[in-house]
């Protein structure tokens, strides 16, 4: 955990940091309301804010609503993490002109600075990290967009309805992974910001920003706040999920939860982890082409696709699949677990199906699956 | 002066009964008698009595069907080491398909009335015997069961079979 | 380590290049071998075993498996299966007709593994291309092999493709092996049955001293290795090349998950103690 190093004040130190980062030439992005729904764009100033507005969510609920204090980071998560920045949706990997000859399409990525990300967040783009870094491959395109996002954490006071980090181990305060890190805090009358960096830089940054030194009784009021916060989260996943879900491949609650799902996708297009992508062919009339690579999800049947028909037709096997790889496999695949506790997906999924809830069900059962021979 | 082999000792050499209890095997040569079958000639015939089954020495055998109106259909091939006949173990005893010698065969016949007469007399006889006859069976099972999947059909075919 | 290690695996991505068809050979009734050669410098290594992204520009892509030489260096031999859209329109290229080209990929046959000892190959269908480099490279190699054996299963005469090489192959002293076809027809005088007969049969090799690699659909290889195991051959001594949608080839996109691996990266070919329990495991 690194240490904090300033204190600044709430409305004066986020204008300075943002001048900061404008300063030294990143766009910023932050957290916004759009349509009533809080999420990541283009932020000018500290102004643009979301402060003081709140999220209620649940199963297939996701509300905007003024809260009771003026802070800026209570119980908000964006609609999507930084998939998007690193990620697209859809982009031209190569363009084909009428003679064949090949263009790769250059990524076009200015330095970005993301305010006020999520210690969920932060941990998925770790992820990323090291799914399109495996080796022996490296997504050059993934990389040339991480490579120029500088990440501004903010630690989580108030957890949403639909949170559940803590038992996944990524909040809810940010641990590594960012560039600059800031915890709100709100006590004694004073409203402003711990903040610490997380890189050469995070460093750099918070070198040019005026504020005082960190108080003792700041830092235990921060760790009071972690641990608030923790504790405030209703929901929590198995902590041996992985195991549950990779022994779960017969079971018949699959059939029960997809009796439900509607395999529409939602939650693998607001998972910040879903890396699934397609690749295909598309046409210009003026006779050009160009290869596309744009996200895919493992609900749809053509996903597993092999001549002859998909691999996975039914819907169970769809859902098993996405909560399998993502709980379990994603452990042999790339060494760790593939969700980071962010709750989207329960929030918003039409249905209101979550998997937080699915996996206990899926201990339960193996549990009382133990066999006992004889009479017992 | 060569003693000449007892078709037990003879029996004994086949893989069928390879590891057989030898006293069992000279039990079994009781009911056992050589054959030889030139190519195109009939080990048996469809319908017919199943009265003796053949243990292959040389020589590969068809199982075939003559179906009326179509040309003759190769099942199965049988090959040295292997089984020709299993239908007299069971009732009603009746070949269902021709055996026919694809070249030069020779092969062990086993009286399937006496065997069966035996395995009746001698359950301990009778068990050892049918271990040593139903992995065969199960093998045939397997093997037509595969050829059913007609594992190599183009995509296509299982794609309209699937659709149709 | 991974067995590619020797290939330059790791520069690659998503661009393809262009190869120009050289050769083509009508195989079967709906399957052509191209030959094939880049329009600019010479054609890929490749290890047997290895897969290309074969690719027309505004049709598509589809992962198809090396069926040529791995010794010569020569045109890059892929015989490909009219079944998609994809697959149509590169099966109807002609000679001189230009594609897209990314690879090789995936880890390959570990035919090390069968020096010193004997090789048995065993084939069903289509299954034949991607082991045909393993039988290039254990001619060139018969020295420090034991034995060299290919077991065959077609679905019927009229569906054996590189049909004059592989009675050639079979009739050489150089190496040993067998057809059988599932189905009869008037000009077979050969083998009818399952390919596992043909394992039934051969009981002339030692499990201890031999290598098996299996290529062919999934069933078929299930059966295989069951009958494989039955004449004692332990799993870690059995491999088989495994079949699943691939869209990047790079381990990125997902599609080829099998349970924990995706078959572009880890396989295509997998030893079967690490995939015997995937391989069973409904819509996986």
């Amino acid at each position: 955990m690194v240490d904090d190093s300033l204190w600044i004040e709430a409305d004066a130190g986020l204008r300075q940091l943002l001048a900061v980062l404008q300063g030294r030439g990143y766009e910023t992005v932050g957290l916004t309301e759009q349509d009533g729904c809080i999420t990541l764009g283009p932020i000018a100033s500290a102004d643009d804010l979301p402060r003081g507005r709140i999220m209620d969510t649940g199963g297939g609920h996701v509300r905007c609503r003024d809260g009771e204090s003026d802070r800026f980071f209570d119980k908000t998560l964006p609609m999507q993490g930084l998939k998007r920045f690193v990620y697209p949706a859809h982009e031209a990997v190569a363009q084909f002109d009428d003679d064949l000859t090949i263009t790769t399409p250059e990524v076009e990525m200015r330095p970005t600075a993301v305010f006020g990300v999520r210690a969920c967040d932060v941990a998925a783009i770790d992820i990323f990290d090291v799914v399109f870094r495996k080796p022996p491959y490296t997504d050059a395109r993934f990389a040339a967009r991480r490579d120029g996002l500088l990440i501004v954490a903010v630690d989580c006071a108030v957890p949403l309805e639909t949170c559940f980090c803590a038992s996944m181990g990524t909040g809810p305060h940010a641990t590594t992974g960012f560039d600059l890190a800031l915890t709100e805090l709100s006590d004694g009358g004073e409203h402003g910001f711990l903040v610490r960096a997380g890189s050469a830089a995070g460093r750099g940054i918070l070198a040019e920003l005026d504020g005082e030194a960190v108080r003792d009784d700041q830092v235990a009021a921060k760790r009071a706040q972690a641990d608030a916060a923790a504790a405030a989260m209703t929901r929590s996943m198995p902590a041996n999920v992985a195991s549950v879900v990779r022994q779960s491949h017969d079971s018949p609650h699959w059939s029960e939860v997809a009796s439900r799902c509607l395999t529409c996708a939602n939650c693998t297009m607001v998972c910040p982890t879903c890396f699934c992508s397609t690749v295909e062919d598309r046409n210009a009339l003026d006779g050009t082409a160009w290869r596309e690579r744009r996200w895919d999800s493992c609900f749809s049947i053509e996903f597993s696709y092999i001549h002859g028909g998909g691999v996975r037709e039914s819907a169970p096997a769809r859902y098993r699949q996405w909560m399998t790889h993502k709980l379990g496999h994603w452990h042999d695949q790339f060494g760790m677990s593939g969700c980071v506790g962010c709750g989207r997906c329960i929030a918003w999924c039409p249905v209101g199906i979550d998997i937080t809830a699915e996996a206990h069900v899926l201990a339960a059962d193996l549990e009382r699956a133990v066999p006992t021979m004889g009479d017992n | 002066m060569v003693q000449p082999k007892t078709m037990g000792a003879l029996l004994a050499e086949h893989p069928i009964f390879q590891g057989f209890d030898p006293e069992a095997t000279e039990f079994l040569g009781g009911c056992a008698s050589n054959h030889h079958f030139a190519f195109d000639e009939f080990l048996f015939r469809a319908d017919q009595p199943a009265e003796r089954f053949y243990l292959i020495r040389t020589g590969d055998v068809a199982l075939e069907l003559d179906m009326t109106g179509r040309k003759r259909l190769v099942i199965h091939t049988i090959h040295p080491g292997q089984i020709v006949g299993a239908s007299w173990l069971l009732p009603p005893y009746r070949w269902r398909f021709d055996a026919r010698a694809l070249g030069d065969v020779r092969a062990f016949g086993i009286d399937a009335t006496c065997l069966r007469n035996k395995c009746d007399a001698n359950p301990d006889f009778g068990y050892a015997v049918f271990k040593r006859f139903l992995p065969l069976v199960a093998e045939r099972l397997l093997a037509t069961r595969m050829q059913l999947l007609d594992l190599y059909a183009p995509p296509v075919e299982v794609g309209a079979k699937l659709q149709a | 380590m991974p067995r590619s290690m020797a290939a330059p695996v790791w520069e690659l991505g998503m661009e393809p290049v262009v190869y120009q068809v050289t050769g083509r050979h009508q195989e079967l009734v709906d399957t052509v071998t191209l030959q094939m050669t880049p329009v600019d410098g010479p054609a890929m290594s490749f290890l047997p075993g290895q897969f290309t992204m074969m690719g027309l520009p505004g049709i598509g892509e589809i992962p198809v498996s090396i069926s040529g030489s791995p010794n010569d260096g020569g045109p890059l031999t892929q015989t490909i299966r009219a079944v998609g859209k994809v697959s149509a329109a590169i099966a109807g290229l002609g000679v001189g007709d230009r594609l897209l080209m990314r690879g090789p990929f995936g880890e390959p046959w570990p035919v090390e593994e069968a020096v010193g000892r004997h090789l048995l190959i065993i084939a069903g269908g289509l299954g034949l291309a991607p082991v045909r480099p393993i039988v290039y490279w254990a001619l060139a190699n018969r020295g420090r092999l034991a034995g060299v054996e290919l077991l065959y299963g077609a679905r019927g005469p009229d569906y054996i493709p590189y049909g004059a090489q592989l009675l050639g192959w079979l009739a050489s002293d150089r190496m040993t092996g067998s057809l059988i076809v599932d189905r009869h027809s008037d000009e077979w005088a050969g083998p009818v049955g399952p390919v596992t007969e043909l394992i039934g049969r051969h009981a002339t090799v030692d499990p201890a001293k031999t290598v098996a690699m299996v290529c062919g659909p999934e069933i078929m290889m299930r059966f295989v290795i069951q009958a494989l195991e039955a004449r004692g051959f332990a799993d870690s001594d059995i491999w088989v090349s495994m079949e699943r949608n691939m869209k990047c080839a790079l381990g990125w996109c997902g599609h080829c998950q099998l349970g924990p691996v995706f078959v572009c990266r880890d396989g295509p070919v997998f030893r079967v103690d690490h995939v015997r329990n995937l391989m069973t495991q409904s819509e996986l």
